[in-house]
């Protein structure tokens, strides 16, 4: 009894994370199918699950590594766009929807990694509002990378090519990435089901790790890179431990997010995307993982049931006044006194618990 | 050549001016004030109402859009930066976010989102000089730039609210023990880059006459890696920063791709940090234990 007490205080977070998703799945299911969820809804059920993953993910870097990155939508344009390939490629080879997600995912998040790899060895040796500033140029850099690649398959196998489209294609050969104009006619195999499963996936594997010694050890790095340094924890390698996985998280969400549209765009993932998710993540709470989720998935929702109660002018400007109006009470003195008096009241009651 | 090298420099005075802005807060509040780019806007639009709808002479414009901004300005450092004054600054940069979103999107509301089309401050005409074809507006946004630069420097080395300002972002604890009063010396930081950026503004919409709400979103962001890129809390470091930016954007336009241009600006932007880790003029502060 006191083994399940101790890992219940354990994984406390990790087991209200998984079950918030799994009854919010279920709820979700029975509410579609008795029909009372309304088409925008529907409509919005996958990118929330992409930006779920995205918050939880970018809270690893933000939250766990306590460095500021600006530059989280960077790696979801690059695991896009991979697994738009990747997907138009298995189109006759995988027939079943569900795999061949699976393998665009998979495939998605090593090239997002290999990207982080790239973008975090050099740019990880800044810290603070620097690194934020960096993380931000590697976002719009790739933005502008993609917004120029060509990418074409026909008999003879893949074309790419850079700034201008360079090749030919044989008859019956395709466009997959268009430059500027982007892809589409994309094939919309996300389901909500998949979205979930991935959820589960990410809290998962973050949750694990954050529990395990690479966790804590990313965890001293944060609290004092010095202290850290002393004891032996290598800072650089768990910095961009942390770093690579968030990024190859975020490919993974690029994946579900870009095939539940037909067209995408790079332009899509731009420096906005970055800031909202990173929003998500500070209004969950830093470090907290099912805050994260909770927060990605109201904070989509909001707009839309401003939009539902008749505000739709004013639904962008009552999402800003609510994110000051937050922000500003998470640091005010009205909470740190209200907090007071709830510890007041806990320690009372355990006091007479004691006599 | 030339003509490019000039465009550039006009380019980078824009930069530069609302790089300014953005290193006199950061220098001082410690602060990236993500908004700054929509005060930009907000100064533009001020501009062409003035000068549209009402008929008014343009230096009235632009009187009117400076002393707007301004206010904005202490307005917004009075309700959402000042209670945060000792948050954790990522909070601080979240309300900067949501003040950003604010100014956008009532500007959204108030304008609409349907493009004005910015009718230049001064004349369309340009000087020849051999081959070298300047516009009046390069012109003036040149000069602009360059007074604003030798006022600014003279503001802080020689008057007294300067150099209170240069002490209060050294130390903000030992400034407040030699008598200097914190609050008013960041609320003039604020003012005084929002009604730059109120300038910057108008010269913007008068070299690319296209006025919508996020006009001041990308031009802010190529602004803040200036002000970084010359090392920020430095004013001859956006400066400079600001200009070698034009520079390089115009040319990689020119010579290289449209495209890309952008990617290169930031790629030069990783390149140089990684060297310089606090910028081209930025002070190198060590770490201690």
């Amino acid at each position: 009894m006191s083994m399940i007490k101790n890992l219940w205080k354990k994984r406390r977070d990790s087991v209200i994370a998984f079950g918030i998703v799994i009854v919010a799945y279920i709820a979700i299911q029975i509410m579609s199918m008795t029909g009372s969820l309304s088409y925008s809804m529907k409509g919005m059920l996958v990118p929330i699950c992409a930006y779920i993953v995205m918050a939880v993910s970018l809270n690893l870097t933000v939250g766990i590594l306590g460095e500021l990155s600006l530059g989280h939508a960077g790696f979801m344009s690059v695991g896009a766009f991979t697994g738009i390939v990747v997907t138009t490629l298995l189109a006759n080879i995988v027939p079943w929807d569900g795999l061949r997600l699976a393998i665009a995912m998979v495939v998605a998040a090593a090239a997002a990694a290999v990207v982080g790899v790239i973008v975090g060895v050099p740019v990880l040796r800044l810290s603070g509002d620097y690194l934020a500033i960096v993380t931000l140029a590697a976002c719009e850099i790739i933005k502008s990378l993609v917004n120029v690649l060509y990418v074409g398959l026909d008999g003879k196998g893949l074309h790419i090519s850079l700034i201008e489209q360079s090749f030919a294609l044989e008859e019956g050969g395709k466009m997959i990435i268009n430059g500027p104009i982007g892809v589409s006619g994309i094939d919309k195999i996300s389901t909500f089901t998949a979205g979930c499963v991935l959820i589960l996936v990410t809290l998962f594997v973050i949750l694990n790790l954050i529990n395990s010694r690479h966790g804590r050890a990313i965890m001293a790095v944060r609290d004092n890179k010095i202290a850290a340094d002393s004891i032996g924890i290598s800072t650089t390698r768990y910095k961009l431990l942390a770093f690579v996985i968030s990024a190859a998280f975020a490919g993974m969400a690029g994946t579900l997010y870009a095939m539940n549209y037909s067209t995408v765009t790079a332009a899509k993932f731009d420096f906005n995307l970055s800031i909202l998710v990173l929003v998500f993540v500070v209004l969950g709470g830093l470090g907290n993982i099912w805050g994260s989720v909770i927060a990605a998935a109201l904070l989509t929702v909001l707009p839309e049931l401003l939009r539902a109660l008749n505000f739709s002018d004013y639904r962008m400007l009552i999402y800003a006044i609510l994110l000051i109006a937050l922000m500003l009470f998470n640091n005010s003195a009205l909470k740190q006194r209200l907090l007071e008096r709830k510890r007041a009241q806990k320690s009372a009651k355990t006091e007479g618990e004691v006599a | 050549m030339l003509n490019y090298l000039i465009t550039g420099i006009s380019l980078g005075s824009i930069y530069a001016i609302i790089a300014l802005g953005y290193t006199m807060v950061y220098g001082i509040a410690k602060m990236l004030n993500f908004a700054h780019g929509d005060v930009i806007m907000v100064g533009g639009y001020m501009c062409f109402c003035a000068t549209t709808y009402m008929n008014w002479p343009v230096p009235v414009g632009i009187l009117l859009a400076m002393g707007v901004c301004t206010v904005l300005g202490i307005v917004i450092e009075r309700l959402a930066y000042k209670p945060l004054r000792s948050a954790p600054s990522l909070a601080v940069l979240i309300t900067a976010i949501g003040v950003s979103y604010f100014l956008q999107n009532a500007a959204l509301l108030i304008w609409t989102s349907n493009p004005k089309s910015f009718s230049p401050i001064v004349g369309r005409g340009a000087v020849q000089l051999g081959e070298l074809q300047i516009t009046h507006v390069t012109l003036v946004t040149i000069g602009a730039c360059f007074v604003i630069m030798v006022a600014l420097t003279l503001f802080t080395s020689r008057t007294k609210l300067g150099t209170a300002m240069r002490a209060v972002s050294e130390d903000k604890g030992a400034a407040q023990l030699m008598g200097i009063n914190v609050n008013t010396t960041i609320s003039t930081a604020f003012a005084i880059g929002s009604a730059l950026a109120a300038v910057a503004g108008v010269l913007l919409c008068s070299a690319y006459p296209m006025l919508v709400p996020t006009t001041g979103s990308m031009p802010g962001i190529k602004a803040f890696t200036a002000a970084v890129f010359g090392g920020i809390g430095s004013i001859p470091g956006a400066m400079l920063g600001g200009i070698l930016l034009g520079i390089i954007e115009t040319f990689c336009r020119a010579y290289i791709s449209m495209e890309l241009s952008d990617g290169i600006v930031f790629g030069v932007l990783i390149l140089v940090l990684l060297v310089k880790p606090a910028g081209l003029l930025g002070k190198q502060t060590r770490e201690k234990v």
